[in-house]
């Protein structure tokens, strides 16, 4: 019997703001211990919290993003549960009035090879809702410590319904979602300090059977790769054991991503009763049209909208348009480059391949990079106009990354130049025909390969700055 | 002087002030003596850091000197209950669990009265967490009234009423969450004060009941209240629920508001269990006022009077459950020496920290918040509630206040109704609707009992409408002498 996984995946993310949640310590990571606090986030008897607008702004811009349905409301919840990493001992959060409702995240799946576009689906959400973040337990031999600066950071929750069926589907889902939160600036989602954090809700049944069937929650799935990883395991452990005979006990297991094995956790059976009630700390915030409006104002171009007009508006291909649309400022760069030269698939070209190589060779940032829009259309069109060879052109382009200098002037200050010289091109491919006479006899005998060591010793003899096609002429010319 | 200076009124003191008849450190000194001399019968400060009063004390003296007085409470004593929190200070809830709990913050209210010269004078007793009518349920043991240290002197305040009815500070700030200023004010005969809900922040008072709880004043004249609410009233960027409205000067504005008012008379809250003494002074109040010339009428509160305290229960209940649940001797509060790992530490050391009525009401809110149970009690409860403001609301499209007694029953004795949750919890009966309204409501002195025990003349004036209330109360004390009596503790 053939089995199909059932995926739904709940992910946290913090939200990039200045300040906490309700107060107005400074939200941050890798800060000395519990320095991050105040008389709210210690819970001191007395202090009562006060929402910050910035959290709510990125909320609901990453619901607009998503198309979700917003609120008309803004409601906080209590969320009550003893555990030392919640000085409160309970959590603000948003329980039956979450801020968003539906709405999807669109993916795409790995395509058959790298060059070949993948199948886009669109993986419907239940709802996202805002929450505070908890603190950080280390437990030691005897005793455990708490850090309460993560406590009170904004955090999303982000739930899907049980819409995915394999692991490749929650990569590219994470994959896109990660993308998305970035590129709007709601959250870094650096899922190594903890900005993202999966768990998933895996179960398979009978294909064809439309009940779910038992389902088991995925824990510590800190990366990308794991959540692929542990959900593929879970899906081949789940398969093994029905197929074996046996039956799927509803549990939660800890995925080890090292070692590629998930456990049954230790956690008591007993469900809990959170004794949700309206926090009467908050009155619940109007979200009007204008607010709305405002911040839909602010939202980015769309992942796969973007990559779409790439493929369309400047027919690039493909391979190009993944390596660009991943990173926004790469792709704000390569408009601005293709609007100066006019010639979108050769801009784009030196960005995603020489810009992006010498960048990572150098270690530095888009921001801090000397070469310019600018400078790229400039080397496009004398490239384009044939003032310079390709092969001159990526000279040219490593001076000017080392230097900022711009392209015209480097190559009129080396002398690059393509020549065009009849005269001095007919001596050169003379000379190359007579020192390459076994090659120039093949060629006439039908073998086209073999005009390339002539035309190599010609650009040789030149310095490259020989123009290939005039070379290429020529050279048909006498031994034509 | 001395013997005559602890019960002048606040604003008297604050005149000697200001001509420079008097100087802070004499007056913080001579509050120090008294509550020297009688403290140790009234047990009205869980405790008081004179060295800490004396030193701003002579600040302020040194500001007057200067010219650069901040206004009327520059170097006036202020008591606070245990409830209200001061950088430095103890704020222990006079509870076992924040017994050695120092607040590293000032409230709201207290950062007001600081910047305005006021001196915070002493942390008042209280019911453990606020909950309760005697000041009995107080870890560090009752208060008495000074009236008769035999009796109770009301709570959950009954620190900061009996302070001042003893003469240890002429005015203090409590809070009110069904009735615990207004109630305890009325059984030691001085003026209580609960603004409207949001009115005053709420930001640095240790939470009871967050939609209920008020911090208000206790003072010997209706002025001195309105001087004292001044200073501590207005929005609050660090209380979401506080309001943004004009803070008028009550204390000049009152003054100007002469009436006549039409003054409704709650025809349920004279029925059974009204004590006849105190239903016939409110009626001789009432009287009073019909001659100077307001309009009485009769007006009826079914619900408010029916269901308040059913409402009240379920309602204060279910919040404090989940007030209360970050003192559990983690980071700060109580740690059960028993306890051996985390859920120990909660179990023993709230076990051991909490008093019987704080835990009575922790496992009645639980319950109220239950799955299954949250429907019937908790939402049925708030929709009851909202049906009592809007019964509330109404009555006022007739009258400008309503007059009712504060208690059904004058000052009871010490451990009498200990034993009986629910006779205690009724001694709110009058005041609990106007909580679950988010009415303001003033108690003032209006007589004694036969037994020489206070009785108070409870007024509820219409949302944010400080002012009129004030001046209606105003006009009662003007034509009576009840707030110049005093007990004779010496």
């Amino acid at each position: 019997m053939n089995y199909e996984a059932v995926i739904g995946l709940e992910v946290h993310v913090q939200l990039r703001t200045a300040s906490k949640m309700f107060t107005r310590v400074a939200a941050g990571y890798g800060e000395p211990e519990n320095t991050l606090t105040d008389p709210v986030v210690l819970a001191l008897p007395g202090a009562l919290p006060v929402m910050n607008k910035e959290a709510l702004d990125k909320i609901i811009k990453a619901g607009l993003m998503l198309g979700c349905d917003i609120a008309p409301v803004c409601k906080w919840d209590r969320k009550n549960y003893f555990y030392p990493d919640s000085p409160k001992n309970y959590q603000i959060s948003q329980y039956d009035q979450p801020i968003c409702l539906r709405g999807a995240v669109e993916i795409e799946l790995p395509g058959t090879a790298r060059n070949v576009m993948g199948e886009h689906k669109s993986i419907p959400l239940t709802r996202i809702h805002l929450e505070e973040d908890v603190g950080k337990l280390t437990h030691g031999a005897a005793d455990s410590l708490v850090d309460y600066n993560r406590a009170g950071t904004p955090l999303m929750e982000i739930v899907t319904d049980p819409a995915l069926h394999s692991a490749d589907e929650a990569f590219a889902f994470l994959t896109a979602l990660r993308l998305t939160l970035v590129q709007a600036g709601i959250s870094d989602c650096d899922m190594e300090k903890g900005q993202m954090r999966c768990d998933a809700n895996i179960s398979i049944r009978p294909v064809g059977e439309t009940k779910l069937g038992t389902k088991v929650e995925l824990k510590n799935l800190n990366s990308i790769s794991f959540v692929r990883d542990g959900i593929a395991h879970e899906i081949r452990r789940q398969t093994a054991v029905v197929t074996g005979g046996g039956t799927i006990v509803q549990e939660t297991r800890q995925y080890d991503g090292e070692a590629g094995t998930s456990a049954a956790m230790r956690s008591k059976e007993m469900a809990h009763d959170y004794r949700y009630f309206p926090d009467p700390d908050l009155m619940p915030v109007k979200v009007d049209e204008a607010w709305l409006a405002s911040i839909r104002a602010t939202l980015p171009e769309r992942l796969f909208d973007r990559q779409r007009r790439y493929l369309e508006q400047y027919s690039l291909p493909y391979t190009l348009t993944s390596v660009l649309v991943p990173q926004v400022p790469l792709c704000e760069f390569f408009e601005e480059a293709a609007q100066l030269c006019g010639k979108p698939q050769a801009a784009a070209n030196w960005i995603a391949n020489d810009l992006q190589r010498e960048l990572a060779a150098a270690g530095s940032a888009m921001a801090d990079s000397k070469v310019r829009p600018a400078h790229v259309a400039g080397l496009v069109q004398l490239v384009e106009t044939g003032v310079i060879s390709n092969n001159i052109a990526k000279e040219v382009f490593v001076e000017m990354f080392a230097t900022g200098e711009q392209p015209a002037a480097i190559v009129e200050r080396k002398g690059l130049k393509q020549s065009t010289d009849t005269g001095e091109l007919e001596k050169w491919v003379a000379d190359a025909i007579a020192a390459n006479a076994g090659a120039a006899a093949e060629f006439k005998a039908g073998n086209e390969k073999a005009l390339n060591p002539i035309k190599g010793a010609v650009m040789k003899a030149s310095k490259g700055k020989a123009n290939p096609k005039l070379v290429d002429e020529i050279v048909r010319k006498q031994l034509g | 002087m001395a013997d005559d200076l602890i019960h002048r009124p606040a604003a008297a003191l604050a005149a000697l002030l200001d001509a420079k008849k008097i100087s802070s450190l004499e007056l913080v000194q001579t509050f120090v003596a008294r509550k020297q001399s009688v403290d140790g019968r009234v047990k009205a400060f869980n405790s008081l850091d004179e060295a800490g009063a004396l030193a701003l004390a002579s600040a302020s003296d040194a500001r007057r000197a200067a010219g650069q007085a901040r206004g009327t409470l520059d170097g006036l004593p202020v008591g606070f209950k245990d409830v209200i929190a001061v950088e430095g200070q103890p704020l222990t809830c006079s509870s076992k669990m924040l017994a050695n709990f120092v607040s590293p913050y000032d409230a709201t209210v207290t950062a007001k009265l600081k910047a305005a010269g006021a001196i915070p004078f002493g942390r008042l007793n209280m019911d453990e967490f606020a909950m309760g009518s005697s000041t009995e349920n107080s870890a560090f043991g009752p208060t008495a009234n000074p009236w008769d240290l035999s009796r109770v002197p009301g709570g959950s305040s009954g620190g900061s009423a009996a302070a001042v009815a003893a003469g240890e500070v002429p005015f203090s700030l409590g809070s009110d969450t069904g009735g615990s200023i207004r109630q305890p004010a009325a059984l030691c005969g001085i003026v209580g004060f609960k603004p409207t809900y949001g009115l005053v922040s709420r930001y640095g008072l240790a939470a009871f009941a967050s939609s209920l709880d008020q911090i208000g004043t206790f003072a010997r004249t209706v002025e001195d209240a309105a001087l004292l609410l001044g200073a501590i009233a207005g929005h609050d960027a660090h209380d979401s629920t506080s309001f943004k409205v004009q803070i008028p000067n009550y204390r000049a504005e009152l003054a100007k508001r002469k009436g006549p008012w039409r003054l409704g008379v709650p025809k349920e809250f004279f029925g059974t269990g009204l004590d006849p003494e105190i239903g016939a002074a409110v009626r001789q109040a009432i009287e009073f006022y019909r001659q100077a010339g307001c309009e009485i009428k009769e007006v009826s509160l079914p619900l408010a009077s029916e269901y308040a305290i059913a409402v009240y229960y379920l309602i204060a209940t279910a919040e404090a459950s989940s007030n209360l649940a970050r003192y559990d001797g983690i980071r700060y509060g109580h740690r059960s020496k028993a306890a051996t790992d985390a859920i120990d530490i909660y179990a023993k050391s709230r076990a051991e920290g909490f008093g019987e009525e704080v835990k009575r009401r922790i496992i009645l809110g639980t319950h109220v918040l239950s799955s299954g149970y949250y429907d019937a009690y908790y939402l049925r409860a708030q929709k009851v509630r909202t049906l009592i403001r809007g019964e509330f609301l109404r009555v006022f499209q007739g009258c400008d206040a309503l007059l009712s007694p504060t208690t059904p029953t004058a000052a009871f004795k010490l451990g009498e109704k200990s034993a009986d949750p629910l006779a205690m919890y009724l001694s709110d009966i009058y005041t609990i609707g106007v909580n679950l309204a988010g009415l303001p409501g003033v108690s003032v002195p209006c007589g004694f009992t036969g037994g020489g025990l206070p009785i108070g003349l409870q007024i509820i004036g219409q949302p944010f409408q400080e002012t009129e209330l004030l001046a209606i109360a105003r006009a009662y004390e003007q034509g009576h002498d009840w707030h110049t009596k005093h007990s004779s503790l010496s």
